[in-house]
């Protein structure tokens, strides 16, 4: 089991940052380039203000025509986003780790408020999974490859959840979680969890025309 | 338009596409996808399949999906499904039957209206990803017949009705002479270098609506603009090659026009209240042909009245009584901002707006732009049925007291009209220019 942590918390976490950087790196340079040699239009038409004011409506809950129109959908997602985001790099633990790994340090969560947070993750891509299974209009886009990003994305806060409570098999929890949390950083740059990195470039550009060409709000 | 034929009925679609599947191989189709995707796609299509996370989030956006009580084939990105993710998935290796069915979708259940643009939380332009649907369409030659006979007419005629050489001026001048009763030193002068203003329409006014010349050049005269319209081929400012994916005869078709404004060294291009005409040379033509931002100052005909009110160059003898509401027509609207300016036109000319909700640029599509009235006779009901919310939104706004629908775009207007006659609503519908002539001061 120490070697099997010793592996996963090492050589894995190496590996997964990695893909994780040189991944996101790859995806926006590769994009970039093809947008240079085959639709170079596009540069023209991106503006640094309509970019920023369609994203900001956007990452503003109820900000938008459809975040109004869905508002259970709009804070859970905001809830999950934000939780999601927030915890992993925050968490006292994460932090210690950086610690003694680097000797850097940052502010932290409280436990109490790190647990509620994963929580919310949790309840989160649950309700992600009934809304997928549930509601006809996204059951009928879904995809095998839509439940392994939830699975993906789902499983480090499980397992990190029930490692810290550590209600059972805490040893085996703690070797998941590390695994699960490595293979959400890897998976990131390759599957459609790459929204991360690539919505904002779609919005800009969808901004930009609304703003610039059609004078027209994208909200 | 025609009541739906046995045809359709019987489930034979549209000859254009039953012919044109009828000759289609695997081999000739896995080539044309993957040409099309290789060779003129890039950056946008890979980056908004990727992105995509499938959440629905788009499909409230779309007028067909509402209108079919929430059926998700008819989502947004339910009809990107069922086309192009396949196309992709199978690298081009799909049946006839599979691009029957996409032609359908693509060509009379998209109006390439970008509602659901607003919708989706990226930004991803579904819109495009259809208009390349129907590029592949085009390439294996499964157009929809109509709308492929339009395409031929601005191939062969530079205009979309088949207006000949001869007909045109000569319609002109029969429009003149007609309004010269009215006003008898009323011109419509053709070919007049150097004039402020070429006036632009679409192949339709002359071909059947030719009272809408007649109500320009009055408004034109008494205005006292300085304009006028050519008596070669460059007249028509509409293209149904933009909507049937045939990019180069929309490159031509948009060419002549500017090339026929440059020649008449006029200042700027006016046209008509159609709204496919304005994309066509503000958003899509001109890029096709390189310019980012069209070569010509395009001022559309809502914007050509604000300022001519605004200006005072028009005057209202009595605002219009009937209370009026409006329509904002996705292609000057979501494409060109020109919601407010409309508004101010219409409670200039009116006495009563009632807002229909929703409005500006979040109003429902008429479900006939995007070249799908185009599509014709066999998918009338299509477009009919397929818009049902708009009925349920024009309700709305008879029983807060419209009595009059303004619509301000050719292809609005006529889908808008099948729509108040299949419901049964009871809206008059009006042009701003049927207004503007009714309610102006003209010379006595």
């Amino acid at each position: 089991m120490y070697i099997f942590y010793d592996f996963v918390s090492g050589p894995l976490t190496w590996i997964a940052f990695l893909l994780f950087f040189g991944g996101c790196l790859y995806r926006i340079v590769s994009m970039l380039i093809l947008v240079n040699k085959k639709e170079k239009f596009i540069f023209s038409y991106m503006s640094w203000r309509y970019s920023l004011r369609s994203i900001a409506h956007w990452i503003i809950p109820f900000a938008t025509v459809n975040w109004r129109l869905h508002p259970i959908l709009t804070v859970v997602t905001f809830a999950f986003h934000i939780c999601l985001l927030v915890t992993p790099i925050f968490l006292l633990s994460h932090v210690i780790l950086w610690d003694e790994a680097f000797s850097i340090s940052w502010w932290t969560l409280p436990d109490g408020l790190a647990d509620v947070m994963t929580v919310i993750v949790i309840l989160g891509a649950i309700y992600f999974l009934v809304r997928r299974l549930t509601q006809a209009e996204v059951k009928y886009v879904t995809s095998a490859s839509d439940y392994i990003i939830l699975a993906i994305v789902a499983a480090p806060f499980v397992t990190g959840f029930l490692a810290y409570h550590q209600w059972f098999a805490y040893p085996l929890m703690m070797c998941l979680h590390v695994l699960a949390g490595n293979i959400m950083i890897a998976a990131i740059p390759f599957t459609r969890l790459s929204h991360m990195i690539l919505s904002p470039f779609t919005r800009a550009y969808m901004g930009s025309e609304f703003g610039g060409i059609r004078h027209a709000r994208d909200w | 338009m025609a009541e739906p034929s046995e045809k359709e009925k019987n489930g034979v679609v549209d000859e254009g596409i039953d012919v044109g599947v009828s000759r289609l191989t695997e081999e000739k189709i896995q080539e044309v996808i993957n040409h099309v995707i290789d060779a003129e796609t890039g950056a946008r299509l890979k980056t908004y399949v990727d992105t995509c996370i499938h959440c629905g989030l788009c499909s409230e956006a779309c007028h067909y999906y509402l209108s079919h009580d929430n059926d998700p084939e008819y989502s947004p990105v339910g009809k990107v499904k069922q086309t192009i993710w396949e196309m992709l998935k199978k690298k081009g290796r799909v049946g006839p039957e599979f691009i029957r069915r996409a032609a359908i979708i693509a060509h009379t259940q998209c109006n390439l209206c970008k509602r659901c643009a607003q919708y989706c939380p990226f930004g991803i332009d579904i819109a495009y990803l259809m208009l390349v649907v129907r590029r592949i369409i085009h390439k294996l030659g499964v157009t929809p017949l109509y709308i492929q006979d339009t395409a031929h007419s601005h191939s062969v005629t530079m205009n979309q009705m088949w207006v000949k050489g001869d007909e045109w001026p000569d319609t002109l001048q029969w429009q003149e002479e007609e309004a010269q009763a009215e006003i008898p030193d009323l011109r419509i002068p053709l070919e007049k270098e150097g004039a402020d203003i070429m006036y632009s329409v679409i192949a339709p006014e002359p071909k059947f609506q030719a009272q809408l010349i007649y109500q320009t050049a009055v408004i034109m005269n008494v205005a006292g603009i300085n304009w006028t319209m050519p008596a070669s081929v460059g007249w028509d400012n509409s293209d149904m090659a933009m909507y049937t994916g045939d990019n180069e005869i929309m490159g031509r078709v948009k060419r002549a026009h500017f090339e026929t404004a440059e020649r008449l060294k006029v200042k700027k291009i006016v046209m008509g209240e159609c709204g496919h005409a304005f994309r066509s040379v503000y958003d899509m033509g001109n890029r096709w042909l390189g310019w980012a931002m069209p070569p010509f100052t395009i001022v559309h005909a809502i914007e050509f009245y604000y300022d001519l009110i605004k200006e005072g160059r028009i005057k209202i003898k009595k605002k219009f009584e009937p209370p009026v509401t409006l329509h904002d027509p996705c292609n000057v609207v979501r494409g060109g901002g020109l919601h407010e300016k409309s508004r101010y036109v219409a409670n200039a000319l009116c006495e009563t707006l009632i807002e229909m909700i929703p409005n500006r640029e979040h109003n429902y599509c008429c479900c006939a732009g995007g070249g799908v009235i185009n599509t014709g006779p066999p998918f009338k009901m299509t477009r009919i049925e397929g818009n049902k919310v708009k009925a349920e939104q024009l309700f709305g706004a008879k029983a807060k007291g419209a009595e009059v629908l303004i619509a301000p775009c050719h292809n609005c207007h006529s889908g808008l009209h099948d729509i108040i006659h299949h419901y049964e609503i009871g809206l008059d519908i009006k042009f701003f220019g049927d207004i503007i002539y009714e309610v102006m001061e003209k010379p006595e």
